[in-house]
């Protein structure tokens, strides 16, 4: 009986990770996937979203789809279009998404995600030479315009210092009374009465639209740049900086002067992004851009999750690192944490606040909740009353530290909302039931192991390796649970255990 | 070699190994996991139900003058304790030795703490309102008041304890008991007897009831550091009634392997106190000696149905 339930486990336990160690072989040699990080790339998921009221009838909405330019890599795209035809179309060498519809009753948003990164810093390509048409102006603003023109070409030697200099006066604010009459005031129409100046002084010239990106941005608007023909190639100015050049994180959308969204049969359109960045391992990035045409072998894997799907897996699939950091000090080590899972929460909770931060502030909330638990506890209170005290009381101290920290100017305190409350709540209230029925010294010590077990699991959770491994190859999850029932068998010493019986050996001492 | 070992802090396995010693995972897997069936455990973690249990065995416990279960039957004290002078009030899932009430004495609607502090009705009725309402209970769960006698202690167990209740652990392994130990409540200990807070672990012999070895925090001891007396002089009386006592347990619980908590009265002689299904592993520093040898011994013995008295005289024989 003994020796078989023992086989059995370790029949079972060998079984797990020998399969764990082969479906990871196997992604490794057949599909490829890399086995060691490498250097790491930022992914930008782009969320665009359009948003319209119907006006009644048929529906149709077109968007002009971005031609990846000046070294971005288009990695995936999704588009959402329930309940609407969809078709991606080509015209005269530019993609659109149409969406149509019969009819339509209230304000509807659609959806065009994709995933793009930035392989390497190119300017942009050749474009085809835009015609150029002479604004059509009223007499007053055609004299105007003429000494405008003039004067730039005063100061200028060549196209590329006009458009500089003309950029450079709208964004200084350093205008003559020419200018300004010309500009007026209107921020909006100012983008189209450059692109009469540099017509009228003849230059080619055409709006660069995109998105600035930066992560964690919502509701962004697409912004334009302005890209002129000096007769040998095309140079990018930003019209916010009248700086030349494509600055390094604007996404190029669509060249020239063709509209991005078309609603028919709508009003009040918008067009909005939403932005991510993801940081992939760079072996990664490249072996899903190889993948993009051959789905299928991606299919199974959790690469074919949305990103932030993908982004609260990157964080469960740790959690069993942690368990096993947990289980390995508490068997084989005989450290004494409070439960099981507190340690590995704090640790995660650790990766939100970064380690320090994240100690200080959880010392600092335990401690002031522990306390005021004290306080309670000689109020002789019920227990569901006294827990949720000291969940209010929580919440109060950390908002209290929020609060203080911003005054003062300690960004790094405002991560106390990652601390999820009640796991502080908990632990102050377990901590202090073990104070009084245990003793002060215990709750030193499961206090001290809990924090020791976290801190652990958190710098094996940080791991770039770690991190990569349980994300590529989460099948390693069965191996580890082969261990861990391995583990669950071990009946043999734990290292306190040699401290604490150390003076068994020789009964004089 | 001799130079490392006087110095040691540490004990290499194999030495442990050698020794005998228990470990807390041989502990939980091999004799707790292995023996103890849960559903059982309720049986010894509520001391009401082992009470309940041990009297329906015969076995000897401090007296039960009543239970108050809901708030409703705190007003039935006055008809429990009438003409009662002495009682202990007490949470039967209490923990730490929490919640206990000792009433020593009485002066018609007067009762008279252990401390000395004087108390009327409505305090004691307090008393075992806030034990059935969970203040002293593990994790806030309701739980029920015991009024059961109070124990006139054994002078032995007062002259070698501080503040507290003294009372003697021991193991019991398939009905046989293979240790024991007397846990000495010291002033540093708080009155407590566990021995982790300070009180004084003193291995007992299995065969006299004679004391074998004194250790507290670690450390051997001669004296009891509150009261003065010598442990080497200790020897505990009923000593075989102390082991019969604990081995019937296993009958009575069906638990393979447990402790038992037993003291000793003056006028009754041993008492069963409480049992516990996760005994601790102190014990074998008190005696140092490993309990994992005397386990073995047990486990080899062909399983043959053996009375009290025969698993008791075994042991003394066994671990004499």
């Amino acid at each position: 009986m003994r020796v078989s339930s023992k086989l059995q486990i370790s029949l079972v336990a060998g079984i797990l990770i020998a399969l764990g160690l082969g479906l990871t072989l196997y992604k490794k040699i057949e599909l490829g996937f890399p086995l060691l990080p490498g250097q790491r790339q930022a992914v930008w998921t782009l969320e665009s979203k359009i948003s319209f009221k119907p006006v009644g009838g048929p529906v149709e909405i077109s968007l002009a789809l971005p031609e990846p330019e000046a070294g971005w890599v288009v990695l995936d795209e999704h588009f959402a279009s329930s309940g609407f035809g969809f078709s991606t179309q080509e015209e005269q060498g530019e993609r659109y998404a149409k969406w149509d519809r019969q009819s339509l009753d209230r304000t509807t948003t659609l959806y065009y995600k994709l995933e793009i990164y930035h392989a390497g810093q190119f300017d942009l390509g050749a474009s085809p030479i835009p015609e150029i048409i002479p604004p059509e102006l009223t007499p007053d603003r055609l004299a105007a315009m003429e000494r405008v023109v003039a004067s730039l070409r005063q100061g200028a030697s060549d196209s590329t210092s006009f458009t500089a200099l003309l950029l450079l006066q709208l964004v200084q604010g350093q205008m003559d009374q020419d200018t300004a009459f010309l500009f007026g005031d209107r921020e909006e129409s100012r983008l189209s009465v450059v692109m009469d100046v540099l017509a009228f002084a003849g230059i080619p010239a055409q709006p660069v639209k995109g998105i600035f990106l930066e992560d964690g941005r919502r509701r962004q608007q697409m912004d334009t740049l302005v890209e002129i023909y000096d007769g040998n190639h095309w140079q990018v100015f930003d019209s916010k900086t009248a700086q030349p050049g494509l600055p390094d994180n604007f996404f190029v959308w669509q060249r020239g002067d063709r509209s991005v969204l078309d609603v028919v049969g709508g009003k009040s359109s918008q067009l909005e992004f939403a932005i991510v960045e993801n940081t992939l391992p760079i072996k990664t990035v490249l072996f899903m851009e190889q993948q993009v045409k051959e789905r299928l072998l991606l299919d199974f894997s959790i690469y074919s999750l949305p990103v932030e799907q993908q982004g609260v897996f990157k964080g469960l699939l740790l959690i069993p690192v942690g368990a096993l950091v947990v289980v390995l000090l508490r068997l084989l080590v005989g450290v004494r944490t409070s439960g099981t899972f507190m340690p590995i929460l704090i640790a995660l909770a650790f990766i939100q606040t970064t380690l320090l931060t994240g100690l200080v502030i959880f010392l600092t909330v335990v401690g002031a909740g522990l306390w005021i638990r004290f306080y309670l506890s000689r109020l002789n209170l019920l227990l569901v009353a006294r827990i949720t005290a000291v969940v209010i009381v929580v919440i109060l101290l950390m908002a209290a530290l929020s609060i203080i920290s911003y005054k003062l100017g300690f960004d790094q305190l405002l991560t106390v909302t990652f601390l999820p409350t009640i796991i502080l709540a908990w632990t102050i209230e377990r901590m202090s039931i073990l104070w009084e029925e245990e003793g002060g010294h215990e709750v030193l010590i499961q206090g001290s192991g809990s924090l020791l077990a976290a801190v652990l699991a958190y710098l094996l959770m940080s791991v770039d390796l770690i991190e990569h491994l349980t994300f590529n190859f989460p099948e390693l999850m069965i191996s580890l649970l082969g261990v861990v029932l391995l583990l669950g068998k071990y009946n043999g010493y734990r290292l306190v255990e040699l401290y604490r019986f150390r003076d068994l050996g020789n009964p004089e001492q | 070699m001799s130079w490392f070992s006087q110095r040691a802090k540490w004990i290499s396995p194999t030495k442990l190994r050698e020794l005998g010693i228990l470990g807390m995972n041989s502990r939980n897997i091999d004799y707790i996991g292995r023996n103890n069936d849960r559903s059982r455990y309720p049986l010894v973690d509520n001391k009401l139900k082992t009470k309940q249990v041990a009297e329906q065995h015969g076995m000897s416990v401090p007296k039960l003058f009543g239970v108050v279960s809901i708030q409703r039957e705190v007003q039935d004290l006055e008809r429990i304790l009438e003409g009662i002078d002495k009682f202990v009030i007490k949470p039967a899932q209490g923990s730490g030795g929490k919640g206990i009430l000792v009433i020593t004495e009485r002066r018609g609607d007067e009762f008279i703490k252990s401390t000395g502090a004087v108390l009327d009705y409505r305090d004691v009725k307090r008393h075992a309102s806030n034990i059935l309402s969970g203040l002293y209970s593990l994790g806030g769960r309701p739980d029920v008041a015991m009024i059961e006698d109070m124990i006139d202690f054994d002078q032995m167990l007062i002259n070698y304890s501080h503040e507290g209740v003294p009372d003697i652990r021991v193991i019991v392994y398939h009905g046989f008991p293979v240790m024991a130990m007397m846990r000495c409540s010291t002033h540093a200990s708080d009155g407590k007897a566990n021995l982790h807070q300070g009180a004084v672990g003193v291995g007992i012999d299995i065969v006299n009831g004679r004391s074998l070895y004194a250790v507290q925090n670690n450390i051997k001891v001669d004296r009891h550091p509150d009261t003065g007396y010598r442990f080497d002089e200790l020897a505990l009386p009923h000593w075989d009634q102390v082991l019969k006592l604990s081995s019937g347990c296993y009958e009575m619980t069906g638990l393979g392997y447990f402790g038992a908590d037993i003291v000793l009265d003056k006028n009754k002689g041993p008492v069963v106190l409480e049992l516990n299904a996760r005994p601790g592993l102190a014990i074998q520093i008190a005696n140092q000696t490993g309990l994992a040898k005397r386990l073995q011994k047990i486990d080899e013995q062909p399983s043959n149905e053996l009375s009290v008295e025969q698993r008791v005289s075994f042991a003394q024989q066994m671990f004499g």
